[in-house]
């Protein structure tokens, strides 16, 4: 599978005052992938997105899509012109109806799509005579959306698309990302804190935590290979180092052992017989695991 | 509907995918030559990723279990059925092979194992539970 990268970040750093919003993030997106990028509040998601699309600088590393320099002003403006883009405040111009935006918004991209208009249009069902004032939070969001779709865009980058939606709102937000890729040759980028939104729809994700990657790659591949080992002993739990790779994190409790590992599970369970365990589980783990495993509590 | 993955089971979508493929040929609600939904159809039906929908087919029919033909879509194969039959038993030799290997790891002889699998297998239930 050597698709080409649409985005590459290495080390990628920002620095806002003595605050480091980004420390070292590596993100590998794959053409035609439906990306997902996770991570809590603050963890560094909205500052990469704005580095990726040239609207703020970095203070160290490499930004990198269509494999152009984010951070070259004539390259980030091929970028701008090849991305759609939904922030998560879907800032629009209040004042104008749907018809009104959507007519002003086709009129600054030569590629704009009108069959693509008129599908979101029908999908998302927005009334075109209604002022974006007036729109509920899921419209606004829908309306965001049909505009970034709609431009013939090859990569389409949204920051938190369905915050703040309903979940028949979300849903319908999910199925025309799914139905988009799917017709077009395209790759979605989007950010989310919403856990089962990632795991429905992404086929990649990159768990993002104080402004680095701590997992990425493919979510079936995760599944295949991340499982959760429960030792059961018959006594207290004893101390153990594993020899064997794969231990994301262990927790003791009483006689109960349990290891979440990243793979070789069958590795781990080998290792642990030496210590003659009355009981072994191994089972899967949902991603929603893997993001709190993984994930920095707060301070 | 007749699949219905679930993302958060923490088994891969595609896996989960081509089982319930399987399971609708082997319950007959698929029979040999009924073409599957298309890629597109069934990945906004489901809410999935179409790349996802696409590897399940792939997979699928790399285990002869459908065909793709250029440009008409998936079909179910007409020796299906067969060959699901066959991957059972090869699956579960597989899971009998697990369970002997547990058993003796906890000390029973293979005449004490065989004696469990005949008792579990007359439905007698004298084996002293089965949490043991």
């Amino acid at each position: 599978m050597a698709d080409p990268l649409v985005i590459e970040t290495s080390d990628l750093r920002k620095r806002y005052g003595a605050a480091e919003a980004l420390r070292g993030l590596a993100l590998a997106v794959p053409k035609g992938s439906i990306f997902g990028f996770l991570g809590r509040n603050g963890a560094g998601k909205t500052t990469t997105i704005k580095i990726l699309l040239g609207m703020a600088h970095a203070s160290g590393g490499d930004a990198r899509v269509f494999g152009l320099p984010a951070g070259s002003p004539a390259a980030g403006v091929e970028i701008r012109r090849r991305t759609g883009f939904a922030g998560e405040e879907k800032d629009l111009y209040d004042y104008m109806t749907v018809a009104e935006i959507v007519r002003f918004t086709a009129a600054f991209y030569p590629r704009w799509r009108r069959d693509l208009e008129q599908r979101y249009r029908r999908a998302f069902d927005l009334p075109a005579d209604r002022k974006v004032k007036a729109l509920s939070r899921g419209m606004r969001t829908k309306l965001a959306l049909l505009l970034a779709l709609s431009r013939g865009a090859e990569l389409l980058v949204l920051d938190e698309p369905t915050s703040g939606l309903d979940p028949a709102a979300s849903e319908e937000v999910l199925q025309a990302l799914v139905s988009h890729v799917g017709s077009e040759e395209m790759t979605v980028f989007f950010s989310s804190h919403q856990i089962a939104d990632v795991e429905q729809i992404a086929d990649r994700i990159a768990i993002v935590d104080r402004g680095r990657t701590v997992v990425a790659g493919s979510l079936d591949d995760m599944r295949a290979s991340y499982r959760r080992i429960q030792f059961v002993f018959a006594g207290d739990a004893p101390e153990m180092t594993f020899r064997a790779p794969g231990v994301v994190r262990t927790h003791r409790q009483g006689r109960v052992w349990s290891v979440l590992a990243s793979g070789g599970a069958d590795a781990i369970v080998e290792e642990a017989r030496a210590l003659h365990p009355v009981s072994v589980d191994v089972m899967p783990v949902a991603l929603k695991d893997i993001f709190l495993e993984t994930v920095a509590a707060e301070d | 509907m007749l699949f219905r993955p679930n993302p958060s089971l923490g088994v891969p979508i595609y896996l989960q995918l081509m089982e319930q493929v399987k399971h609708a040929i082997e319950t007959g609600a698929l029979q040999p030559g009924d073409q599957l939904p298309g890629i597109r159809p069934l990945a906004e039906e489901l809410v999935i990723n179409p790349n996802t929908v696409a590897k399940a087919y792939r997979e699928l029919e790399h285990e002869g279990v459908v065909e793709l033909r250029h440009g008409a879509g998936a079909f179910v194969a007409g020796n299906a059925r067969a060959r699901k039959v066959a991957d059972s038993l090869r699956a579960g030799q597989a899971t009998v092979a697990a369970a002997i290997a547990r058993l003796r790891a906890r000390g029973l002889t293979d005449d004490e194992i065989r004696r469990l699998f005949e008792a579990e297998l007359e439905g007698r239930r004298n084996t002293g539970g089965r949490n043991g």
